[in-house]
């Protein structure tokens, strides 16, 4: 489904992602790991096609994200969900009105329609009882998941969690996880999950891929990432 | 060698800012008159540039009026002339100190607020929401603005100049003595159309440049400013400034070739 080739990027000389390639097949889930500063934000940016890479390719279904622009793009990019680190909820908005912003911008609900399926994902997350409140009046795990039901609200094909538990006390992690699993099961998105979480995420996912110094330095399922030998995934998944 | 090759890179990326503020001015014109436009958040800027900038306006063009009064007063008094007056403080007002003192104003009040608004959604990420959700983040972010301060800016200009010409009325004629018909007979005749277009044109441009700016900067911060809270700041600071140049070098440029 997503399909990534040779992807080179810099920022002001400083090369950040050096020739990454990747796939990830439909309705799997992979966790991106690496240290802080590695690029995997900014790749999960380039799978959205939020930046443009210097050189590279990514493919989703045989379409080049770099070549589509305008509609085509806008188009593809409905497809996809986005758990930003910071949650991005329109901090002017309530819980509700950011849940229901691209309802109402995107479709043609009713109301009544925008109103239940907007509770109905609250309550998913188990927000019930917080949709009038603004993100400044909610806690950190509770704008993460006001921010995931924002991106699933769309139903979107892909998701990309750009460190979801970032910020999060252990026991509240493991809930942000334990709900990101329940929602793959119930709508069986592709997903990419950028993650410190190591090893709570190995339980949910299908497969991991960790970066080092710009390029994926190891790939497989859990259990064969928690055999690998070489030295750094050993001290980053901590069995040094 | 060292020090050209930063020069070069300095003119290199000036130039390259250069090319995305004509960009972006474009891009703001063309999304603002190609359908959808989001009426409901065109208004809610409309009260948000003119409704709240009104009493600030209000006070500044009152005092800037009696000022022109007691100058104008002042100085016209040595050629025997204090009744021209009207013509003086009405002339000032209206092709001059209204457009851009109100412009000032406004960039102050709106316009900064404008910058740090959109700059701190830019750095929560908050732009690339709306992009992610398939939105165009300049319908949402820069048009609303652009469409209100051309509504907002001529109006709030004429506030300016007609409480401008009371306050100069309150000096002039009611502290000072100078006759109330020949203040307001003078101006009528000394004042033509011509004079008020030209204090209209030139407040209708100012607004576009101050939108212009203060969307950009707050668009671009992060990009071509700092990063995190200073990145806004550095953007709404240098958004006021480079209005307020960037307004002046337009008004002495519309004055001297345009009228």
């Amino acid at each position: 489904m997503i399909s990534i080739d040779d992807l080179h990027k810099s920022f002001d000389g400083n090369e950040v992602l050096r020739g990454i390639s990747l796939e990830i097949k439909k309705g799997e889930v992979l966790a991106l790991i690496g240290g802080s500063g590695c690029g995997k934000s900014v790749l999960l940016k380039h799978i959205a096609g939020l930046i443009k890479p210097d050189s590279g390719r990514i493919m989703v279904d045989g379409k080049d994200m770099n070549m589509l622009k305008g509609g085509a793009l806008t188009d593809l990019r409905e497809r996809f969900g986005f758990l930003f680190q910071g949650g991005a909820l329109f901090d002017s908005m309530t819980v509700f009105e950011n849940v229901a912003f691209p309802l109402k911008e995107k479709t043609k609900l009713s109301n009544q329609l925008v109103r239940e399926r907007v509770f109905r994902e609250l309550e998913n997350v188990g927000l019930s009882g917080s949709e009038y409140k603004y993100p400044s009046q909610i806690s950190g795990g509770m704008v993460k998941r006001a921010a995931l039901a924002r991106s699933l609200v769309m139903d979107p094909e892909i998701m990309l969690f750009d460190e979801p538990t970032t910020g999060l006390d252990p026991v509240m992690g493991s809930a942000i996880l334990n709900l990101i699993d329940a929602c793959h099961k119930r709508l069986s998105f592709t997903a990419i999950v950028v993650t410190h979480e190591i090893p709570g995420v190995f339980d949910i996912v299908e497969r991991v891929a960790m970066i080092h110094e710009g390029i994926i330095l190891a790939e497989g399922t859990p259990e064969e990432f928690m055999s690998f030998t070489e030295p750094v995934v050993l001290a980053f998944v901590g069995r040094d | 060698m060292l020090m050209i090759r930063k020069l070069g890179a300095a003119t290199l990326r000036n130039l390259r800012i250069m090319g995305v503020m004509g960009l972006f001015l474009f891009k703001g014109f063309f999304y603002s008159v190609v359908p959808p436009v989001k009426i409901t958040r065109v208004l809610k800027q409309v009260h948000f540039i003119g409704f709240q900038s009104t009493l600030v306006i209000m006070l500044t063009g009152c005092f800037a009026g009696m000022v022109l009064g007691f100058q104008g007063y002042n100085s016209l008094r040595q050629f025997g002339s204090d009744a021209f007056l009207g013509p003086a403080v009405g002339l000032a007002l209206i092709k001059e100190l209204g457009p851009v003192f109100s412009a000032f104003v406004v960039t102050g009040m709106a316009g900064s607020a404008i910058t740090a608004e959109i700059g701190i959604m830019r750095i929560s990420e908050q732009v690339d929401a709306l992009e992610l959700m398939g939105l165009n983040p300049y319908r949402y972010l820069v048009v609303p603005n652009f469409l209100a301060m051309i509504v907002c800016m001529p109006l709030l200009t004429a506030i300016f100049d007609v409480i401008g010409i009371f306050g100069g009325y309150l000096i002039g004629v009611k502290l000072l003595g100078v006759s109330a018909g020949v203040y307001f007979g003078e101006m009528a005749a000394y004042v033509d159309m011509g004079d008020v277009m030209e204090g209209i044109y030139k407040s209708l441009s100012f607004g576009i440049i101050i939108i212009w700016v203060c969307c950009f900067k707050g668009y671009y911060t992060g990009i071509f400013t700092g990063f995190g809270a200073e990145g806004v700041s550095k953007a709404t600071i240098q958004a006021v400034v480079m209005s307020f140049v960037l307004i002046l070098v337009w008004d002495y440029f519309m004055t001297s070739v345009l009228f």
